[in-house]
């Protein structure tokens, strides 16, 4: 009798039918062979690629942070500019055929006094034309701090393009809405990845010595984090902010806002963390490391931490959306980021005013691209999750 | 089950107290205290306060003393019902705060309910008939209230309502009833003012247990015992609710726990929005102002009212599990 | 020979999945006599749960019954094919727990966990008779003591994690009984129990079969089981029937290539000492991979090239209520 490795076969073949759906129905061995030898990442992937939103999700974001990184490249004109004249201008539409030709192109704008409330008023003027380049230059600046640089993905000819391009309007001060929105994604994404990395760095070391070596410690761990869950955040969020004092930069300002953000958020990151460990601790596996002789310190981080890596990955994934949410919320309130900061919350701080908001609603344009980047990041979390773990 | 529930209680003191401090520490995070935005803003409208002045304000006050006292000064007081002066008001915190503080209760449990009662049913049904053109459609709208943060949400609406209807679709009160007394009449126009608070604050909530519900009542819904009950003959619309429904109800009882904090918190800026008269605006103006019996009183309050809201959620839990009511782990 | 209580008539049943289909059960055939025990016998994943799935119209999503019949004579003499009847209608309803009763295999699982015992026999039995509640818990208690419950009048207050894993057993069996069905089909009743129960619940078993005159199907992946209990047996593999016949007949003279292996890798206490136990080559293959011609054939020592992989072996009849399904027999 052969004794055939009957066990690996098998769920090699399990998979592979759930797998091969890409690969010919019936190519049986060849498909089983590849998931056999699979390692765990190359399934994750596989998996993760079925997941159509996630995928989707990954697009949107990879976006984002392009536009993050050359925020500089894809705003068009300075966003700390302001024109108290330039006031509340509504976006511009963007003609893209000249008689025929593809020639993209903005009216300017001319500026009459309205009589009846003697407030400059912009209004279109047909007859000339700003024709949009592509590529062009304008404001110098420097690419990643270092590389000096002036190209930015649009431009006007033949004229200024800080007073004349306004593809999203301007706000209450006429600075330009659409290059502070590219400088506010920057900052705004940022800050999550940050943060995020603060919680999981507090989450793992905290949740993982609670469910590893479990006991008082655990109790006591558990317990802290019981009453950090059940503080309403908002309030303790408010009441730090608030601590910071006014007369710091802002970048300290910035970081201040981070560690506050990233001090509530690690619980949950702990508790996934600690219920990880404690399922694996009772592991055969892990019994028989101890049993051939490894440390503690080889046993928790060669044989533990890669069975849950993947669930780790997807819960700080997760992690992200909130934290984005309340950086926005803070800043909206006045309480997070200050002026001259630019990010998402103290963009929509315009919009708090709803009668003005009624006469310019350009300015809610910053509340999509909060909607937009936590869905993706719901998305590809979700994706990451389902792929590291069908079964949870 | 008895010591299940000195259990929770213990942790609830703990965690009230635990809160305390936390308060205590935020308000005196801020360098300088009171008296130092007091003459800021007295100078800002160009009367001068002298130094004499401040340290006599400042003895007053009884902010001269080391932090540790100030605090259980402070704890004793408010032990005893008696939460100090709104320095900026002049008035009793008590008199301040008034009816803001039930009127948070108030929006807050509407919220909850109607969290409860829309994702419980979508819940179930999202399970049970999974994968349908329904469910994709209940996901999506799920996932859109999970990304939409409160505040934002209630702008979108306050929007809506003033660009489309012309209307304030802020406040809790029509306008003649704000300032009234209570009775009947007040409170009927409450009522009618709930649902828009109500909704916006329990979109991400609902959103959120949607999908536990729905992830639950899967795991459930595979169970040996659902096959079992079918096999009995039961009709399938027993088979489903009166089992797996009622061990998934579980797990989703004790997230009512959490999700009471997460409501009153987001209440907080969601009032702002709306203009809402609970206890946000208030607290947000007590911060800036650094008046510290007030933000501190109110950021104790809240955490307390959560804490008795999770302490009734574990009430709740042991009373429909019975495998916490017979001390089974 | 009296009319077969049910008979199952070539019936199939598959899973459609976006992977592929399955077919979990691909023509099966058998009869059970009222008061007679039949074994359902073969490895896991063989098709012996999915049939008595079927059977009571139970088979979860993405599964259906494709094709067959499934014959049931009524307590009247009346016939119904359980087939055609409407799925979760008032008639498969009735039948389910009135004429056949169910027992699985995990007891622990297959209570709900925060119901009483109690709970869910009295609805099992106000279901089917329409009683007060409080003759159903009087009825409930008595079936309870009827399997060897002892102080039944406490038991049906209890919660199913209150009870060891044998009392579970019987109240299980307890709540099968409770409508006294003609047919209990009894999905490896014994496997989640240690030896000593498992001797007990059969034992149990037997006794309510002599007293009702019951009949019972019974699944099992354990041929001693069978030996012990069956009066007839079926031998499954991948979905099909391969052999059927007196219990006596399979295990002393079996004829399917398939059957021979199983029995003789049976351990026996007369083995010899030091000679490796005979097993069976290869593996099940995997159900998108189904073998062409006769499942079994990649693993056969009796394997004709040509024959038994171009076509599938037709069910032959070969002596008294003997069939087997192998070319060596056509």
């Amino acid at each position: 009798m052969s004794g055939d490795p009957v066990a690996v076969q098998e769920t090699a073949s399990a998979d592979g039918a759930t797998l091969s759906g890409g690969l010919a129905k019936g190519a049986g061995s060849l498909a089983e062979q590849r998931i056999a030898v699979a390692t765990q990442w190359q399934l994750m992937w596989w998996r993760f690629r079925k997941h159509k939103l996630a995928a989707a999700g990954t697009i949107v974001l990879a976006l984002f942070y392009l536009v993050a990184a050359f925020a500089d490249f894809f705003a068009y004109a300075d966003p700390q500019d302001s024109d108290a004249q330039r006031s509340l201008i509504a976006p511009q539409t963007i003609h893209w055929f000249d008689e025929g030709r593809f020639a993209p192109y903005v009216y300017a704008l001319k500026g009459t006094r309205d009589p009846m409330t003697f407030k400059r008023v912009y209004k279109p003027d047909p007859s000339t034309k700003i024709p949009i380049t592509f590529f062009a230059r304008g404001e110098p600046y420097k690419l990643f701090g270092i590389i000096p640089a002036d190209r930015h993905v649009l431009g006007v000819e033949g004229a200024d393009t800080g007073k004349s391009l306004f593809l999203m309007g301007t706000d209450t001060q006429g600075r330009d809405l659409w290059s502070r929105l590219m400088f506010a994604t920057r900052t705004s994404m940022t800050i999550g990845l940050v943060s995020v990395a603060l919680s999981l760095v507090l989450g793992v070391v905290l949740g993982g010595i609670s469910g590893y070596f479990g006991g008082t410690i655990d109790s006591v761990i558990q317990r802290i984090i019981e009453i950090l869950r059940s503080i309403p955040t908002i309030p303790l969020w408010m009441g730090l902010a608030a601590a910071v004092p006014s007369d710091w930069s802002v970048v300290q300002v910035y970081f201040a806002i981070t560690i506050i953000i990233s001090l509530i958020g690690w619980t949950e990151l702990a508790r996934v963390v600690r219920g990880r460990f404690i399922s694996l601790k009772h592991e055969d596996f892990v019994m028989a490391a101890e049993l051939v002789g490894c440390s503690k310190s080889r046993i928790i981080f060669r044989h533990m931490v890669p069975s849950f890596i993947s669930h780790i990955i997807a819960a700080t994934t997760l992690a992200i959306p909130a934290i984005i949410i309340s950086e926005t919320s803070l800043s909206f309130l006045g309480l997070g980021l200050r002026p001259p900061a630019i990010s998402w919350g103290v963009l929509l701080q315009d919009a708090q005013n709803i009668q003005a908001l009624v006469i310019s609603p350009w300015l809610l344009i910053p509340s999509f691209a909060v909607i937009v980047a936590v869905l993706a990041f719901n998305f590809m979390g979700d994706g990451i999750r389902d792929a590291a773990d069908p079964y949870l | 089950m008895v010591a299940y529930i000195v259990r929770r209680m213990l942790l609830a003191v703990l965690t009230v107290w635990a809160i305390s401090i936390l308060s205590f520490i935020i308000i005196h995070l801020p360098p300088g205290d009171y008296v130092t935005s007091y003459i800021a803003s007295m100078s800002a409208s160009g009367s001068a306060v002298s130094e004499g002045e401040a340290a006599a304000l400042r003895e007053q006050l009884g902010l001269d003393q080391p932090i540790t006292v100030q605090y259980f000064k402070w704890m004793g007081l408010t032990l005893r019902g008696n939460f100090g002066m709104a320095m900026e008001w002049g008035r009793p915190v008590v008199d301040v705060i008034g009816d803001r503080l039930s009127l948070t209760i108030v929006i807050s449990l509407a919220a909850i309910i109607f969290t409860w009662a829309v994702a419980l049913p979508i819940g179930i049904y999202s399970a049970v008939y999974r994968y349908s053109f329904l469910d994709y459609v209940f996901t999506f709208v799920g996932f859109i209230g999970l990304a939409i943060p409160g505040f934002l949400l209630a702008l979108i609406v306050m929007y809506v309502g003033f660009a489309w209807f012309g209307a304030n679709v802020g406040g809790l009160f029509s306008p003649e009833f704000a300032e009234a007394p209570w009775s009947l009449a007040k409170a009927w126009d409450l009522t009618k003012h709930l649902p828009i608070p109500a909704i916006v604050l329990g979109v991400a909530g609902t959103a959120q247990l949607i999908r536990i519900m729905r992830s639950n009542l899967l795991d459930e819904l595979r169970k040996p015992y659902v096959m079992t009950a079918r096999a009995r003959g039961l009709p399938e619309h027993r088979v489903i609710l009166r089992y797996p429904v009622r061990v998934a109800l579980n797990p989703f009882v004790s997230t009512i726990g959490y999700l009471l904090p997460y409501v009153v918190s987001g209440s907080i800026i969601v009032s702002l929005v709306l203009s809402l008269p609970t206890v946000g605006p208030l607290l947000l103006k007590a911060l800036i102002a650094q008046d510290m019996f007030l933000a501190g009183t109110i950021v104790l309050l809240l955490g307390v009212l959560t804490v008795i809201g999770t302490f009734i959620s574990d009430l709740l839990l042991m009373w429909i599990d019975p495998r916490i009511r017979l001390g089974r782990q | 020979m009296d009319k077969p209580l049910l008979s199952v008539r070539n019936l199939r049943t598959s899973f459609f999945q976006d992977e592929g289909t399955t077919k979990a059960v691909d023509g099966a055939s058998f009869d059970v006599y009222a008061g007679k025990t039949l074994g359902i016998v073969g490895e896991s994943g063989c098709g012996k749960s999915v049939t008595a799935q079927s059977i009571l119209r139970i088979v979860d999503a993405p599964g259906r019954i494709v094709g067959g019949e499934i014959v049931l004579t009524r307590a009247d003499g009346s016939q119904v094919d359980l087939v055609k009847l409407a799925p979760n209608g008032r008639e498969i309803r009735a039948i389910r727990g009135g004429d056949i009763g169910l027992v699985f295999q995990e007891p622990m699982t297959s209570f709900s966990p925060v119901h009483t015992v109690g709970d869910q026999i009295v609805e099992a039995i106000r279901l089917h008779s329409g009683v007060s509640a409080k003759e159903a818990r009087q009825r409930g208690i008595e079936v309870l003591g009827s399997v060897g419950i002892p102080k039944p009048e406490r038991r049906i207050d209890e919660y199913s994690f209150e009870l060891s894993g044998g009392l579970r057993q019987r109240a299980m069996i307890a709540v099968a009984l409770s409508s006294n069905p003609r047919l209990l089909i009894a999905d490896e009743p014994t496997t989640a129990l240690d030896v000593t129960t498992q001797a007990q619940i059969l034992d149990l078993m037997r006794k309510i079969q002599r007293e009702r005159a019951m009949a019972i199907m019974l699944i099992t992946h354990n041929l001693g089981v069978v030996a012990e209990m069956a009066d007839d047996v079926v031998v499954m593999y991948l979905g099909r029937v391969v052999e059927r016949g007196k219990v006596d007949d399979i295990f002393h003279d079996p004829k399917h290539p398939y059957t021979k292996a199983l029995l003789q890798s049976i351990p026996s206490i007369e083995s010899v000492p030091g000679v490796r136990l005979p097993t069976i080559s290869g593996s099940i293959p995997h159900p998108f991979n189904r073998p062409r011609g006769c499942a079994f054939h990649p693993r056969c020592a009796s394997f004709v090239p040509g024959r038994c992989d171009a076509a599938d072996p037709a069910v032959t009849p070969i002596g008294h209520a003997r069939s087997v399904s192998c070319f060596l027999y056509e």
